[in-house]
């Protein structure tokens, strides 16, 4: 389709290497304009591999294949990343010029609107996660990639951060690629769920209503049997 | 579910138990005890007379003696030649060390064609310098100036490409994913990340500084502190030698507290065992 050309995600063949270890094999995927993706895959199944790839952090590791992205794509990290010699506000919208309002107002979006002079030791661990979301979204990204961003967070944070997340997302309608190792986040958030294993895309299932037996499919290409599930 | 309700304690019976490993608050003017202590020995050796006055001159001597210096217009004069020289060389090798620290740590070949003279400059002591110096560049100004500024550069050099070359990985990694560009880079990553070495190459600096003023009046001087001190060890005039030497004390204590004060308002940031 003409109009989605420099906002689909496209992967094709991508084969990624560490020495001798084959960690991306030949691996294919594609990620249209507003889907909600999510990637699980066994810690050291190379999620992080992909998604560095994806965001262009990869020059120095071996391999090849056809990366397409959009023009403007946003990391969230799993630490929240803040330069800690900046306040709040200057984190939000480092590198952009005169982005000041904006700023401002995506850091009310994420809930922290007053905290703008604070510096980031002086926020807790899902307050620094919020302005780390508010600097990606202030950015107006065609692809958001997240790795396991509220891997260090409580429980109870999560949550608020899934739904912070789905309503964020629902208003800038960028694509998703998210990185978890947790089942319930992948069903509670993605519109798509992808497993990766050995190198390749070894599951997918598309959610929707009437899904309901996914969660426990999602854990069998995991590997987890049985009461662990 | 279980319902945890909190029990009231009297208050005057709530104590911590954690071992507290930070130090307390800061002292007030904390970095004086030490000095004062010094003093304090000092006057009480001489009041005892366990010090000889002909090799050590009692404190308050030292003090009538400054005030006859200052009366005769002579401490300030010399005062000033010597504050002049470290500002100036201060002035010229702070800029120039982070410079060269900057293009050492953010390329490879600066660092290939910077680091290693700077090394060498190092190992090499200032007084075997000086005479080449002279042979260079005379016994005037410009040859003082140029000892203290290439005594300045190396430990902020150092220290500020030590900073910089500590800087977060991942903070880079960060710049790259928001597309800095490499100016706004330096600014906002590399410079602030580096500040912390900087300020602490600055506290060497400052009192590298004052040291290598002392190696360039010694010789061939007619001002500064260092002459003033030349000039009465002829005479054998302990007390000018002493208030000579107090005063490079006092200014080299003074300007550390400087630098001190600057590091903690720019590294206001951190949150760190000092507080
Ligand atoms: N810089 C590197 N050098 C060598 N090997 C690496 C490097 N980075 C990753 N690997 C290896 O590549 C494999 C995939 O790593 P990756 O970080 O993509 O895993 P992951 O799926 O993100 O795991 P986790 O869920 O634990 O984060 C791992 O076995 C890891 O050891
Ligand atoms: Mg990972």
């Amino acid at each position: 389709m003409a109009t989605d050309v420099g906002r689909l995600t496209r992967v094709q063949g991508l084969t990624r290497r560490y020495g001798e270890r084959l960690i991306l094999d030949h691996l294919d995927l594609e990620i249209a304009p507003g889907e909600f993706v999510a990637l699980l895959g066994r810690s050291g199944s190379g999620k992080s591999t992909l998604l560095r790839a994806l965001a262009g952090l990869d020059d120095d590791v071996a391999g090849d294949g056809l990366v397409e992205v959009p023009a403007q794509v946003s990391v969230v990290f799993q630490d929240a990343r803040l330069l800690p010699w900046q306040r709040v506000l200057d984190n939000v919208v480092l590198g952009l010029d005169g982005g000041e309002r904006r700023g401002r107002e995506s850091l009310a979006e994420v809930g922290l609107g007053g905290r703008e002079r604070a510096w980031p030791s002086e926020l807790s661990g899902g307050e620094q996660q919020r302005v780390a979301l508010a600097r990606s979204l202030v950015r107006e990204p065609r692809l958001l990639l997240a790795d396991e961003p509220f891997g260090a967070l409580d429980a109870l944070t999560r949550i608020k951060m899934h739904g912070l997340l789905r309503r964020l997302v629902e208003r800038h309608r960028p694509a998703v690629l998210l990185v978890t190792h947790d089942v319930d986040e992948a069903i509670a958030l993605a519109d798509r769920v992808l497993v990766l294993d050995s190198g390749r895309i070894a599951a997918e299932r598309r959610l929707g209503p009437g899904s309901t037996d996914i969660r426990t499919d999602l854990l069998l290409a995991l590997g987890v049997t049985g009461e662990g599930a | 579910m279980t319902l945890v309700t909190a029990r009231p304690v009297a208050p005057a019976r709530v104590r911590s138990r954690r071992r507290r490993l930070r130090p307390r608050r800061p002292i007030r003017f904390g970095f004086l005890v030490g000095p004062a202590l010094l003093l304090a020995f000092w006057a009480g050796g001489s009041a005892s007379g366990l010090l000889d006055p002909r090799f050590l001159s009692p404190p308050w001597t030292v003090v009538t003696t400054a005030g006859e210096l200052v009366a005769s217009g002579r401490l300030q004069e010399h005062l000033l030649a010597s504050v002049q020289r470290v500002g100036l060389g201060l002035a010229i090798g702070v800029p120039l060390g982070t410079l060269l620290a900057l293009v050492s740590g953010l390329s490879r070949w600066g660092e290939a064609v910077i680091d290693g003279p700077i090394q060498i400059k190092r190992a090499i002591p200032a007084l075997a310098m000086m005479p080449l110096l002279i042979l260079w560049l005379g016994i005037g100004e410009v040859m003082k100036v140029t000892v203290i500024t290439l005594g300045v550069l190396v430990p902020i050099y150092i220290h500020t490409h030590n900073g910089l070359r500590g800087i977060d990985s991942r903070y880079v990694e960060l710049a790259e994913t928001v597309d800095l560009r490499r100016g706004t880079f330096v600014r906002k990553v590399i410079l602030p990340g580096a500040q912390p070495g900087f300020l602490l190459g600055m506290r060497f600096a400052v009192m590298t500084a004052w040291l290598y003023l002392v190696v360039a009046e010694l010789i061939n001087s007619t001002t500064g502190i260092g002459y003033m001190m030349d000039l009465a060890r002829t005479y054998g005039q302990t007390d000018v030698i002493l208030v000579g030497i107090v005063l490079y004390g006092l200014l080299g204590l003074f300007s550390d507290a400087a630098v001190r004060l600057v590091e903690r308002r720019a590294l206001s940031w951190r949150r760190t065992l000092a507080g």
